[in-house]
């Protein structure tokens, strides 16, 4: 990322202190830029008003064309392409092309959306995003603002200091 | 978090742990240099892995002729191999998937190592296909791709294409849902590494960062992933039981056969986590996250699987009876009373009789019992691969052509290779990444830990009345 933000950030012991403090952070309108945590934590979605993941749709849309792509391909393949007659069925052997059409379904839907879930995400191979604090991934839990977008920086201190974080820094990203 | 706990139910994560304990023990074994049983298990591995590359291309250099198989007998230890391999890998999609969907907890105690289990099992099973076919350097003819011969096809209608299709598929998708799931593991060890080791976690863990929504996209990657990995599971080995299944050979062309196969899979892949997994834990002191009480749900499997797999065999001699067919009757005469009877004998003991013992409590939690029990089933399993493969081709239709079969060096060779792959590979995985699931337990630690559900410690009491059995009682039974 090229545009630098300040980003000032709270680092709570426990993932209760921290759904506490984000449904504290919302009655108090502060802008919350992201959270950052060592596991998912359950109940904070509807906490950041995130909405729900399309993964799963992606997954049925690139499932169904595995599906398209296995069946149809055999079919031409058998009955324009190249139509041979195996064991005296016919050249649409349907039954036959189930066990196929079933595992490309399922390689197009895997791959499909573990790949977009990468891109999405923003996460790869060779990709390093700056961390805030090393410890998110062992045993805290952070709520971070842009300080840009908060304006008076008196306000979130003390949010911090009454929802009990441990520590608060400032970064840059 | 508002999680229902039974007061009954067993924690899964023992000894008090907090979330940065857990990072500690888990990262452990990737930080510290390896100790010398680590040491002396990689070269016995790796010897071996040479040893089966020597005996590979040795097959490939003078031919199928260097194994013992003939006319009557066309597959022997290659695809005996084959399929005990394929359903080693199983275990490992049956815990990560289907036990996500169940909601059962623990499996995030030995989901890891399991899905990792799974991918060199397939390794060793996709090699034996591969070379089994004489003629490796055409082996690419398989893969449907428009080509410059016609273009010539393959037939979409064969189970061995199947099989193809299905192998691929399982090992590409257990990969991406193995990878995916140490992505967040990788960032943990990340952040705690330095110079080389920093450059190389940070390469792994893809820029991980745990950001909320994140999380979020990956929980319902991981739900997704194992929604489909179920279904996927079940036709893998259903497919690879169709490569008997669709012949008209007596004694393979059942309609048992898929559901048969895919129970002695999930099975034989349970033997096969428990004797790594109790080798791991032991080395790797993992004993508060693997605990007796994973092992004991691991060993109802077993029994359940067993079972059934009992169930498969004694309703096919059945079937053979009823069915008042006499080349079907003689088949399994043949199996049970032929030239290859040990193998029939070695499979009925160690596959049906001795899982029966896992009834009783005291057994299902006995470190010894389940290690001797997980060898007895490898081994068993082996035996099953053998009798539906050799002892059935060994004696077909025509008295003139029956024969018999045993395997040259080459082939025993090739198997001790494949032994050596899958433990070389094991051996660096415990090196490289978490062998448990870091997140994934810290996740459950307020639903599973043991200050959380036993408050009175009245697990940790009971288990100091009533150790586990250990060696020095087994002289008993």
């Amino acid at each position: 990322m090229s545009s630098h933000k300040e980003v000032i950030y709270g680092l709570y012991n426990d993932e209760e202190d921290l759904l506490k403090a984000v449904k504290q952070a919302n009655a108090m309108h502060l802008p919350i830029m992201d959270v950052f945590s060592p596991f998912p934590v359950h109940g904070l979605d509807p906490a950041l008003h995130l909405a729900e993941s399309r993964l799963h749709a992606g997954g049925f849309v690139y499932g169904l064309l595995g599906l398209l792509t296995g069946f149809l391909g055999m079919t031409w393949i058998f009955t324009k392409d190249w139509p041979i007659i195996f064991g005296g069925k016919p050249y649409w052997s349907v039954p036959a092309f189930i066990p196929i059409t079933f595992e490309m379904t399922v390689l197009f839907a895997a791959w499909g959306m573990t790949i977009t879930f990468y891109i999405v995400c923003g996460l790869g191979p060779g990709i390093t995003n700056k961390v805030l604090d090393e410890r998110i991934t062992d045993d805290k839990f952070c709520i971070a603002f842009n300080k840009a977008s908060l304006g008076d920086t008196g306000k979130v201190n003390e949010f911090f200091r009454s929802t009990g974080a441990a520590e608060v820094n400032t970064k840059v990203l | 978090m508002s999680v229902v706990v039974s007061p009954f139910r067993e924690p899964l994560v023992r000894g008090g742990k907090t979330y940065h304990q857990i990072t500690e023990d888990l990262c452990a074994a990737t930080e510290r240099a390896p100790s010398l049983a680590w040491v002396l298990a990689f070269i016995a591995a790796g010897s071996a892995l040479a040893f089966g590359l020597f005996c590979i291309v040795w097959t490939i250099w003078v031919g199928i002729g260097s194994w013992n198989l003939n006319r009557t007998i066309g597959w022997g230890w290659d695809i005996t191999n084959f399929v005990w391999w394929i359903g080693i890998g199983h275990a490992g999609t049956l815990i990560s998937a289907i036990l996500l969907l169940f909601r059962q907890k623990w499996r995030t105690g030995v989901n890891r190592a399991a899905e990792a289990m799974t991918i060199f099992a397939v390794i060793c099973a996709a090699l034996f296909p591969g070379i089994h076919v004489g003629r490796i350097w055409v082996v690419y003819f398989f893969f449907p791709y428009p080509n410059t011969r016609g273009p010539l096809w393959p037939n979409f209608n064969s189970p061995l294409l199947w099989d193809l299709f299905a192998i691929s598929t399982y090992f590409s998708v257990s990969l991406l849902f193995w990878y995916t799931g140490l992505v967040p593991d990788f960032a943990t060890v990340r952040d705690r590494a330095k110079g080389f080791r920093k450059k190389l976690y940070n390469f792994l863990s893809f820029g991980w960062t745990g950001s909320a929504k994140h999380w979020q996209r990956w929980e319902a990657l991981s739900l997704v992933l194992a929604g489909i990995s179920t279904p996927l599971v079940l036709s893998v080995h259903t497919i690879v039981s169709f490569d008997f299944a669709t012949s008209v050979i007596p004694g393979w062309h059942t309609t048992i056969f898929p559901p048969y196969f895919v129970a002695g899979a999930i099975f034989s892949g349970f033997a096969m986590v428990q004797t790594l997994m109790l080798m791991t834990r032991k080395v790797l002191k993992l004993e508060d996250y693997i605990t007796v009480n994973h092992i004991e749900s691991m060993n109802k499997v077993i029994l359940l699987t067993g079972t059934i797999v009992g169930v498969a065999y004694l309703t096919e001699l059945f079937i053979a009876w009823y069915s008042g067919y006499v080349y079907e009757q003689f088949a399994f005469f043949n199996r049970a009373l032929g030239p290859y009877w040990w193998s029939y004998f070695g499979m009925m003991a160690c596959n049906v009789i001795s899982p029966q013992l896992f009834w009783i409590k005291k057994f299902r939690r006995s470190i010894y019992w389940t290690f001797l029990m997980s060898i007895f089933v490898n081994i068993g399993m082996w035996f099953e691969r053998f009798v539906i493969i050799a002892t059935t081709l060994a004696r077909d239709y025509l008295p003139s052509s029956w024969s018999l079969y045993s395997p040259t060096w080459v082939e025993i060779g090739i198997f001790i290779g494949t032994l050596g792959i899958f433990f070389t590979c094991y051996l660096i995985f415990v090196r490289l990444a978490p062998v448990v699931a870091i997140a994934e337990v810290k996740h459950i630690l307020k639903a599973a830990g043991d200050q959380y559900v036993d408050k009175n410690n009245a697990y940790a009491r009971e288990a100091a009345l009533h150790p586990p059995v250990q060696h020095e009682t087994a002289g008993h039974h």
